[in-house]
């Protein structure tokens, strides 16, 4: 029998107006990784920061740690006694390096610090890690998946053996990945366990141990990996059974309606051409960095050097700001949710209302809380966001609701075109099948959508032709019915059709 | 007790802290109030409520724009300058004759004219705001100090002098002045949709670009507002006093930054209130009252008034600490 390392034990604790958790269990074995999975909303990053010490007032239940009950009053002191989480945002600091973002804190030396032991100390961290890194970097010029590893080894660094990594993989390629995974199986060879949160359920049948599902913020049902497979934990994680493939859309006949002639920024993307069908929904692919972003981007009117021609529904586009493009019909959703995409002291409503508040007026300029309210109704019901009310303020929502208040504040300008960027990143199952079906929905409407996203899968299931972009350039377009993974990533590597 | 009631408690005790932490100005405030009405007889009379109101009408109404200006994540060190300057632009020109409309309506103008210059180099040269207000903090104070040659410009005519110290029935003009611009500073915040973007781009600037608003614009129009109302001070101080004195209005930002935050606006950016500020502007108001009633002398008030204001954001952090 495994050595029991952490258990919770009928973890309660709620918000005002919102059950968080009830009566939770969850426990954490010596050596394994062992998964959290659930819808968001369902209580896990809640349960997280319980165990650490960010929500030390939790009404009901205990923790015991080591065979000790413990009740962490803050992240510093879970962190002291062995337990670190790593956020899926990561909390490095920017313009300092590897090494001094591992000792941050902690540097040696007294008053002074002392460099060579710091640099040292660092590479030496690293080396039993066996990650490769230049640990003079600064940490801004570092990959996402490189930073994550930085953050891992600040962990190990201060001797944790338990640590938790909320949707590490949500921003890693595939290369990235395994590197990860390898260093997650070393880990567990020397006893430190892992509670490994993510949406990626195929992650979980290849490094896990264990899954506990939470719905709801209950527990489900805790079971050893080998004994379910994804289809059951789906089930458990939604109640219910979901599809999976998509019928495909038939939009080859259709018009063009969309279309950009040579879109160039400097630096950033050369010379990129293709259309848009109405009712299509078109898949932009590539690696991280290759500015599939920027593409979006420069059709929204960002950047102030773009150069080239867009068409909507046959004339010219004169696109200079965000505004422009929205007045005219198209829509950019953010990858960023959470810096570029919601107001967080704004209540739900008036993050939906935002982008037409203009058009819901008394007189110009003043706003008609009638018209505004029955905007908010109809979306919040339309996108069934799960929220106590309009009025809750959105940061209090989960990370699928968020977005879905996002989606609300796109769809209530009517937009012919909206492009998606990443519009699945760290949300779970249920809600991003929501996300596919309302895409459907929106091409069957006549929308043209634009679907920027690292997960191929998804890409290939919802699209009717992929473009796949390298290094700024676009490399190809594949037909859906054509489309693979390894044509897709033959291409994304700069590889040629 | 059984799971229920520690449940029903614990709501209640949630409840009592919301409320607690949304109306705690105002409690303070209300606690001030009641601790002087016993300490001196002459507090808690009319004609001292009124003149308390008059008092903080000044800096008040600098405040109604400065909490534009935080609201939208940006701050205004301009302020107290830009008063001195429209006052003194007012004054020159009643002096050489022209006509007490105009001379106002110029003074406004100056007021609104560097405001409007602040926003522009913030927004469109994306300068630091801070250093911006900065440099026209010292630029209009230079400016007041060269257009009336650093004297004084006193004398003005009985009807210009009415702004600042006439009144209807018992309350003073500039008390009305200001319950005005409250009203209107609310309604704007709060029912127009320039409101809702000042504090769409407070709360996330990125965001709300994307969203579609036009971000500068925002900004450039919270700078010209908070220097629009910077000159309608100046305009009645001048009045009051009978007199306009380039080094009016001299560290008046910092009065106005403490009114605004003592009323709960976020320095932060995205959150805060007009009803807050005009508790801040009380708050304010009635300890320096006090202190003056209480006979306290005027150095130890500079001491009190920077005690108050470390005691309220101090509170502030404990109670946002996670």
């Amino acid at each position: 029998m495994a050595e029991k390392l952490l258990e919770m034990k009928n973890i309660s604790k709620s918000f005002p107006g919102v059950q968080a958790l009830s009566e939770v269990d969850f426990n954490v074995d010596k050596g394994e990784v062992h998964a959290l999975v659930g819808e968001n909303g369902a209580g896990k990053s809640t349960l997280m920061k319980v165990l650490t010490g960010i929500h030390p007032d939790y009404e009901k239940g205990q923790i015991f740690y080591k065979g000790r009950e413990v009740r962490f009053k803050s992240p510093a002191e879970a962190q002291k006694a062995g337990l670190a989480i790593i956020h899926q945002e990561l909390e490095l600091i920017p313009e300092l390096t590897v090494a001094e973002n591992v000792f941050l804190g902690r540097e040696p030396g007294r008053g002074w610090i002392n460099r060579k032991k710091l640099k040292a100390e660092a590479k030496k961290i690293f080396e039993e890690l066996g990650i490769e890194i230049n640990i003079n970097k600064k940490i801004k010029h570092l990959t996402i998946g490189k930073q994550q590893m930085v953050e891992i080894a600040k962990a190990i660094s201060q001797d944790a053996e338990v640590i938790a990594m909320d949707e590490p993989t949500s921003s890693l390629s595939q290369q990235e990945v395994e590197l990860l995974f390898a260093l997650i199986r070393d880990l567990k060879e020397e006893g430190i366990a892992i509670i490994y949160i993510s949406h990626h359920l195929e992650e979980i049948f290849e490094i896990c141990d264990r899954v506990t599902v939470l719905r709801d913020g209950f527990k489900v049902k805790e079971q050893a990996v080998s004994e379910v497979d994804r289809d059951e934990i789906v089930r458990q994680m939604v109640g219910r059974d979901v599809e999976d493939r998509f019928p495909d859309i038939n939009a080859e006949d259709n018009q063009a309606v969309f279309e950009v002639k040579n879109l160039t920024v400097p630096d950033l993307i050369t010379d990129v051409s293709f259309e848009v069908k109405k009712g299509e929904i078109f898949g932009l692919a590539g690696l991280m960095g290759a500015g599939r972003s920027e593409i979006a981007r420069a059709i929204y009117g960002v950047y102030k050097n773009r150069t080239g021609d867009i068409y909507l529904e046959g004339s010219k586009l004169n696109i200079k700001s965000p505004g422009d493009a929205i007045d005219r019909g198209i829509y950019y959703l953010t990858e960023n949710r959470k810096d570029e995409g919601l107001i967080p002291e704004l209540s739900v409503g008036k993050n939906i209302s935002l982008s037409i508040l203009d058009q819901l007026t008394v007189v110009k300029n003043v706003i008609s809380r009638r018209k505004e309210k029955s905007v908010v109704r109809e979306y919040i019901s339309k996108l069934d966001v799960r929220t106590p009310g309009p009025w809750q303020l959105v940061k209090n929502l989960s990370g699928g609701n968020q977005q879905k208040v996002i989606l609300g504040r796109i769809l209530s300008t009517n937009p012919k075109l909206i492009i998606m960027d990443e519009p699945t990143r760290g949300i779970d199952v249920g809600a991003k099948h929501e996300i596919y079906k309302l895409m459907q929905e929106l091409a069957a409407e006549g929308v043209a959508i634009i679907f920027i996203s690292s997960e191929l899968p998804e890409i290939l299931n919802l699209t009717s032709r992929v473009g796949i972009i390298y290094k700024g350039r676009l490399q190809g377009i594949i037909p859906g019915s054509e489309a693979t993974q390894e044509k897709v990533m033959n291409l994304a590597t700069g590889g040629s059709s | 007790m059984d799971d229920a009631t520690v449940e029903q408690s614990a709501k209640y005790k949630e409840f009592i802290l919301q409320f607690l932490d949304k109306f705690k100005a105002g409690i303070g405030l209300l606690a001030m109030v009641i601790v002087m009405s016993f300490l001196s007889d002459r507090f808690l009379t009319l004609p001292n409520m009124l003149n308390i109101f008059r008092q903080v009408s000044i800096m008040g109404i600098m405040a109604v724009g400065m909490t534009m200006v935080i609201i939208a994540q940006g701050i205004d060190l301009s302020v107290g300058s830009i008063l001195a300057l429209s006052g003194a632009v007012t004054a020159g020109m009643m002096a050489g004759d022209t006509s007490i409309a105009l001379a106002v309506l110029v003074g406004l103008a100056v007021g609104t004219g560097l405001g409007l210059f602040n926003g522009l180099l913030i927004s469109k040269a994306k300068l630091p705001d801070f250093i911006v207000t900065l440099a026209m903090m010292s630029i209009a104070r230079g400016l007041a100090l060269v257009y009336t040659g650093g004297r004084p410009i006193s004398g003005f005519d009985p009807a210009f002098r009415w702004i600042g110290g006439g009144r209807i029935g018992m309350v003073p003009i500039p008390a009305i002045i200001f319950a005005i611009i409250l009203v209107i500073g609310y309604l704007v915040l709060n029912k127009t949709t320039f409101g809702r973007y000042i504090y769409a781009v407070g709360g996330n600037q990125k965001a709300a670009r994307l969203a579609g608003i036009n971000t500068d614009r925002i900004k450039i129009m919270v700078y010209a507002i908070s220097g629009l109302l910077s000159a309608v001070s100046g305009v009645i101080l001048i009045s009051r006093l009978n007199s306009a004195q380039p080094t009016a209005g001299v560290a008046y930002e910092l009065d106005v930054i403490a009114m605004v935050v003592l009323g709960g606006t976020s320095l932060i950016g995205g959150k805060g209130t007009i009803g807050g500020t005009l508790i801040g502007a009380l708050i304010i108001g009635v300890l320096n009252n006090s202190l003056n009633l209480l006979g306290v002398a005027s150095f130890y008030q500079e001491v009190a008034k920077g005690l108050v204001i470390l005691v309220a954001v101090l509170l502030d952090s404990l109670q946002h600490r996670d």
